[in-house]
């Protein structure tokens, strides 16, 4: 980790992006107070971290989900959260916080049993017991199914909305996008860029990518000086442009290739992504799934 | 009360406990067996008859007679090689050779030989006309507390207790450091206090169910009874119960394994199985072992033990054998605590 400097406001959702490796997870570590950075200051609700009885009182109005953690199988979910519910001085119910994450009907099955979505949102559930003020949330969705992510993104509004202020790591850009209201892009340790989702995708110069390959497998000269093409990309099997007109520039496209003799073999145009500023930073793709 | 941490942290532990069959049955099912199969292997039938030969040759079937009278004896006429076999593997306990003098072979080392020694010798040396010159009078008592399962009941409450508070405490604390679930826990406000003292307070809980389990059966099958103060077995198990989750602790403080922690239980409890006179008596090792045997936490236990339930000891008269077990407790406890790994 090296040279991160971050402010998160209350309110906001904040989110860590970037590829397995990038030190998400650590940084997330060090703001709760699990593990220790070695050099920096940490503070948290304006509080610093401190071991004992003040370190347990910012403790009490923090909700924390971690990557990895396994609950305790042979517990039914009620038990589990009461488990959770008994460190806090203020929390929620069981039924309360069954309630917030659509689990009630799995009050008494056993941990064993869920599945991973609801196992997941029993841990989200677990972190939501103390009625936070800031919610931590590792990577919340990774590995789950489509159905459980979306329910899981709806949790998370709610409580933004409610008034709560979260800080989640997530290797998938359109979740940062959906839920974030800034994101900072993490590579190797190090932040690569801060800013609101629509700020990033702006600073790539244009909105547009249109991909596109031709059967010969060849790059057609004089691609950098087609009608609102900003900047071109050389993939393995394919050549992003990253364009401000579509209109203009894929017209200009086709009668470049058709004046080279070639044919296309593929052509697709997307609204940028926080991926595609992810590439144009590194050169990279953000993941490969 | 229930919404206590330590009320919620406890009744985790004995959940996560009485939910699993197996343990369910090595803690409180396998010591059962054990005490059943061993109670019925070793019950008191008396020493029975001692089987000793004669050597063929003249004489031999009047001295196989006259040695068979004895209804502490059994004897048999061999020749010299089946008698040197079964005097070897045990079949007989001693050879008898008739001559002049008559020779006895046996091997001294037996306490079966040695009685048979004497036996035959009493028989012969009267049949010879030794006449004895006092006049005595065997009175027999059956002594409570004297057979096997006196001596095995509390030796195999002893061991369940440490068995059971190094392993219950030990996988546990482990599972839950290998599932990351400590370090969600210390995401918490959660006391750390409060969790150790989940594990004691829930052992303190299921000691109950064994004791009363173990010394039940064993009151209900065999008889054994406690001649001590109930109070006082309760007090002996209490401490052990304590010094062996300390023990637990201890042994769980570092490891982040289940086969890494195994291997440190294993290394804690194998010796004390086999020294600290669980099922025989210690007394049987070398005099310079002895002091050695006697600082181990299982054997002190023991002993308290058995002073309660065969000797009916008093609480007070116990003070030495619960130091050592309430000394090892607490210094493992301690340095369990400084040196826990949270994560």
């Amino acid at each position: 980790m090296a040279g991160l400097d971050l402010t998160v406001a209350a309110g906001e959702c904040f989110g860590l992006l970037g590829p397995n490796g990038a030190g998400k997870t650590t940084t997330i570590e060090i703001l709760e107070g699990l593990t220790p950075s070695d050099g920096g200051a940490v503070e948290l609700l304006g509080v610093p971290w401190r071991d004992g009885a003040a370190g347990r009182a910012l403790r009490e109005r923090l909700g924390i989900q971690l990557q990895e953690t396994q609950l305790a199988d042979k517990l039914t979910v009620a038990e589990t959260v009461a488990l959770f519910r008994s460190f806090y001085s203020r929390s929620h119910t069981v039924d309360e916080v069954l309630a917030l994450v659509e689990l009630e009907e799995k009050r008494g099955a056993r941990v064993s049993t869920l599945s991973g979505g609801q196992k997941q949102l029993l841990a989200v559930a677990c972190a939501l017991v103390s009625r936070p003020e800031l919610l931590f949330l590792d990577e919340p969705t990774t590995g789950l199914d489509p159905q459980s992510r979306r329910q899981l993104w709806e949790i998370i509004r709610r409580f933004k909305q409610a008034g709560g202020t979260v800080l989640l790591t997530t290797h998938y850009m359109e979740e940062a996008e959906r839920l974030c209201d800034r994101v900072a892009i993490m590579d190797h340790g190090r932040v690569i860029a801060l800013g609101s989702p629509d700020e990033l995708i702006a600073s790539l110069g244009a909105d547009q990518i249109v991909e596109f390959a031709v059967s010969d497998g060849t790059t057609p000269p004089g691609l950098e000086t087609l009608p609102g093409v900003k900047r071109v990309r050389p993939g393995t099997d394919r050549i992003a442009l990253t364009v401000a007109q579509v209109h203009r520039a894929v017209p200009a496209l086709l009668a470049l290739v058709e004046r080279q003799g070639a044919e296309l073999s593929l052509l697709t145009t997307h609204h940028a992504t926080l991926d595609d500023v992810f590439v144009a930073l590194t050169g990279r793709q953000l993941r490969n799934d | 009360m229930t919404e206590h941490p330590l009320y919620q942290l406890t009744v985790t532990r004995m959940r996560e406990f009485y939910r699993e069959p197996e343990a369910v049955f090595w803690v409180f099912g396998f010591p059962i067996v054990l005490a059943f199969a061993l109670g019925l292997a070793f019950r008191n039938s008396g020493p029975g008859e001692l089987n000793v030969g004669v050597a063929a040759g003249p004489g031999d079937s009047a001295l196989v007679a006259l040695l068979d009278a004895s209804p502490q004896l059994g004897a048999a006429i061999l020749d010299s090689a089946t008698a040197r076999l079964r005097l070897r593997t045990g079949r007989i306990a001693l050879l008898v050779v008739s001559g002049d003098p008559v020779v006895y072979r046996y091997d001294s080392t037996r306490t079966e030989s040695r009685l048979a020694r004497l036996e035959v010798d009493d028989v012969l040396q009267r049949a010879r006309g030794r006449t004895d010159p006092a006049l005595v009078r065997d009175e027999r008592i059956v002594e409570p507390g004297s057979r096997y399962i006196d001596f095995l009941i509390p030796g195999l409450l002893g061991m369940n207790l440490l068995g059971s508070g190094i392993w219950g405490v030990g996988f546990s604390v482990v599972q839950a450091r290998q599932k990351k679930l400590l370090k969600r826990f210390m995401a918490t406000p959660m006391r750390r206090s409060h969790y150790l003292l989940g594990f004691i307070l829930s052992r303190l809980v299921f000691l109950f169910v064994e004791v009363v389990a173990l010394v039940g059966f064993g009151y209900l099958m065999f008889g054994v009874g406690v001649r001590g103060s109930v109070l006082t077995l309760a007090a002996v198990t209490i401490f052990g119960a304590l010094a062996f989750a300390g023990m637990g602790l201890l042994v769980a403080s570092r490891a982040r394994t289940i086969e890494g922690v195994s291997g440190l239980m294993n290394l804690v409890m194998l010796p004390m199985w086999i020294l600290s006179g669980t099922f025989f008596s210690y007394a049987r090792f070398p005099d310079a072992m002895i002091p050695f045997v006697k600082a181990l936490p299982l054997t002190a236990l023991n002993d308290a033990l058995r002073g309660v339930m065969i000797d009916g000891v008093a609480l007070t008269s116990l003070g030495p054998a619960l130091a050592i077990v309430a000394g090892w407790g607490a210094v493992s406890f301690v340095v369990a605590l400084r040196i826990f790994r949270w994560r």
